[in-house]
């Protein structure tokens, strides 16, 4: 298993090399630059700025030398951010939005999985209907038109909940972004649930159980579960890059300041080396989830051997 | 579905039921399918006819009524916006621009991810697997924030936004593609036929394409609600389409910002969005389950 995962973490390297060098060439490709401004700089003061931040030399020169930084775990200086280099950004934003996104996932998981039993012990009742219809409806509306109906309903109609910041990290700031985050994930991994679950329900052992006179909780928790969620085990790598994704937006809408709202800024203001960071940053993350993923399934599921 | 491919030349005296006529009959049979498809074409005649007919032009601001609530008197159905402008033609002609994005860049997905899919397909052996290693590398890229690298640094024109979306969201098609191509060519009525000396383009002509094109119809219809969704995100973020044109991702993140002075300017473009996302996803995953003939 150490064998499999080193050689796995090996195998990311290509992937992020291709990764960089594909954000480093596009950005640098295309013109207008961080200090574009309307007023123009006098040129002396602008090939300061440009040779503070090696943006005179040659294109291979700069991407060179961002992947020894890379290779230190340095994300190089951000360009509108006065005196913070993107490796400080990354660490202020990252907390937060790892609180924000792991709850989600959190959330997601366990009501999804639960609202899948449930449907499909009920298979094509009016309860499992109703649940999947729910479900159909939170796989068609994105987050980021859930979150502004969240705080139209639950902000300003009801006033239960506050519609937006982190007010110092309290949990009444943080429910309507998870659920905004979580509830497309939910959907997904409740269909998945539901369908394995049909599946598992219908096979020799299970039959076995009942006939031995199990209650069907215990039938659930002791034989069926464990095979069932094996596609949502599966799906857990997809659903991570999902929950980042969305969680681009959410922080944007709920004024959370997580690290996708550094990304959105960066974008709109050409700081390069934030962007580059971020998407750099969350490549990396999402792949070792993945391998973290591999190796669950593999745990779980004793037919599938790692090589 | 390729187990039913033969009947299609089962003779001449017995009509077969051909693939698509069995798909067409278990389709017609899903009524949520079948009133998402009616919802759709509705939509879209609505989108492309409504703005033409419709009392105020999408980018005409009404200063004695800015901000008002959906009413018949003023002829505002909608209400309007934050500068006056007609909510209704502006959700419409918002939906023409996401349902453009999502047929043009679905098309610009399908034809990099089909060409793509079936060279590796037929090619197989080393070229099949250096092609998929890039698909598989391209799979761990965060996509989303590629969209969003794209469109910062290509510019915010409309062309623009169909072929960033397409140039990443063809790798689903790329692989389905190929898996379908690489299984087909080894099926026996494919040997069958070659045996019996039917030329290679009747081959792929007869057995092939149809094979290929009902996963591939299904893909689509599937891609399309993503793509729509993927524009939406950008507009929401700023980075789509620009004012004053407009889309539904934008009117959403307009009305998100004024929700509680005008919930109107929200509700109605995310309820347009909401519907068609939902009925696409309904149509596709019918089509799915009609042309899989293993479910009877």
């Amino acid at each position: 298993m150490i064998a499999y995962s080193v050689r796995r973490l090996l195998g990311a390297i290509p992937t992020l090399l291709v990764l960089v060098s594909l954000s480093f060439f596009m950005m640098r490709a295309v013109p207008g630059g961080p200090f574009d401004k309307e007023r123009q700089l006098p040129p002396e003061v602008e090939a300061n700025l440009r040779a503070a931040y090696h943006l005179d030399e040659p294109v291979y020169q700069q991407l060179g030398r961002y992947l020894l930084g890379l290779a230190q775990l340095d994300f190089g200086p951000s360009f509108q951010y006065r005196d913070y280099s993107v490796t400080e950004l990354v660490m202020t934003g990252f907390p937060v939005s790892l609180r924000l996104g792991g709850s989600a996932m959190l959330v997601a998981l366990v009501v999804g999985v639960a609202a899948g039993c449930f449907a499909a012990f009920r298979q094509n009742s009016a309860a499992d209907h109703a649940v999947m219809g729910a479900a159909m409806v939170g796989v068609s509306i994105p987050s980021f038109v859930v979150a502004p109906l969240l705080i139209l309903a639950f902000a300003v109609h009801w006033h239960w909940l506050p519609a937006g910041g982190l007010g110092g990290g309290s949990i009444a700031n943080m429910v309507l972004p998870v659920v905004a985050l979580a509830l497309p994930q939910i959907a997904y991994v409740s269909r998945l649930t539901r369908g394995s679950m049909i599946e598992v329900l219908r096979s020799n052992f299970v039959r076995t159980a009942r006939a031995q006179g199990l209650s069907p909780t215990q039938i659930v928790l002791r034989h069926a579960l464990k095979p069932a969620l094996l596609p949502v085990v599966s799906y857990l790598g997809p659903a991570a890059a999902g929950v980042i994704t969305g969680s681009v937006v959410v922080e944007q809408i709920f004024g959370v300041p997580g690290l996708g709202r550094f990304f959105v800024n960066g974008a709109l203001n050409r700081d390069y080396t934030l962007v580059m960071g971020v998407v750099v940053f969350y490549g990396a993350l999402i792949i070792l989830f993945n391998l973290l993923v591999d190796l669950a399934y593999a745990w779980l599921d004793p037919k599938v051997k790692l090589q | 579905m390729s187990a039913l491919a033969p009947t299609r030349d089962a003779g001449v005296a017995i009509r077969g039921r051909s693939l698509w006529d069995d798909a067409w009959r278990k389709l017609k049979r899903n009524r949520a399918a079948v009133v998402s498809a009616y919802v759709i074409a509705a939509m879209a005649a609505l989108v492309i006819v409504g703005p033409w007919v419709a009392c105020f032009a999408y980018d005409f601001a009404d200063f004695s009524n800015v901000m008002t609530a959906p009413s018949v008197a003023t002829g505002h159905w909608f209400g309007t916006d934050t500068l006056g402008r007609d909510l209704f033609v502006r959700t419409l002609y918002g939906g023409r621009i996401s349902l453009l994005v999502g047929i043009a860049a679905t098309a610009v997905s399908l034809v990099i991810g089909v060409a793509y899919g079936a060279i590796a397909g037929y090619a197989g052996g080393r070229l099949d697997a250096l092609m998929m290693r890039v698909v598989d590398i391209l799979y761990a890229l965060p996509f989303m924030f590629f969209a969003i690298l794209l469109m910062v640094f290509l510019g915010r024109h409309l062309v623009l936004i169909f072929v960033a979306i397409g140039a990443i969201n063809w790798l689903d098609m790329a692989r389905i593609v190929r898996g379908q191509a690489l299984s087909l060519k080894r099926r026996e009525f494919v040997e069958a036929a070659e045996a019996q000396g039917v030329p290679a383009l009747a081959v792929i002509r007869r057995h092939i394409v149809p094979n290929l094109l009902g996963i591939v119809v299904v893909y689509v219809t599937l891609t399309i609600p993503q793509v729509i969704l993927v524009e939406s995100f950008l507009s929401f973020l700023g980075l789509g389409v620009q004012e004053p044109m407009t889309s539904w991702g934008a009117l959403v993140q307009e009305g998100s910002t004024v929700v509680e002075p005008a919930p109107w300017i929200l509700l109605f473009p995310a309820v347009f969005l909401a519907a068609t996302l939902f009925c696409f996803n309904f149509v596709g995953d019918g089509l799915r389950d009609a042309l899989d003939p293993k479910d009877s």
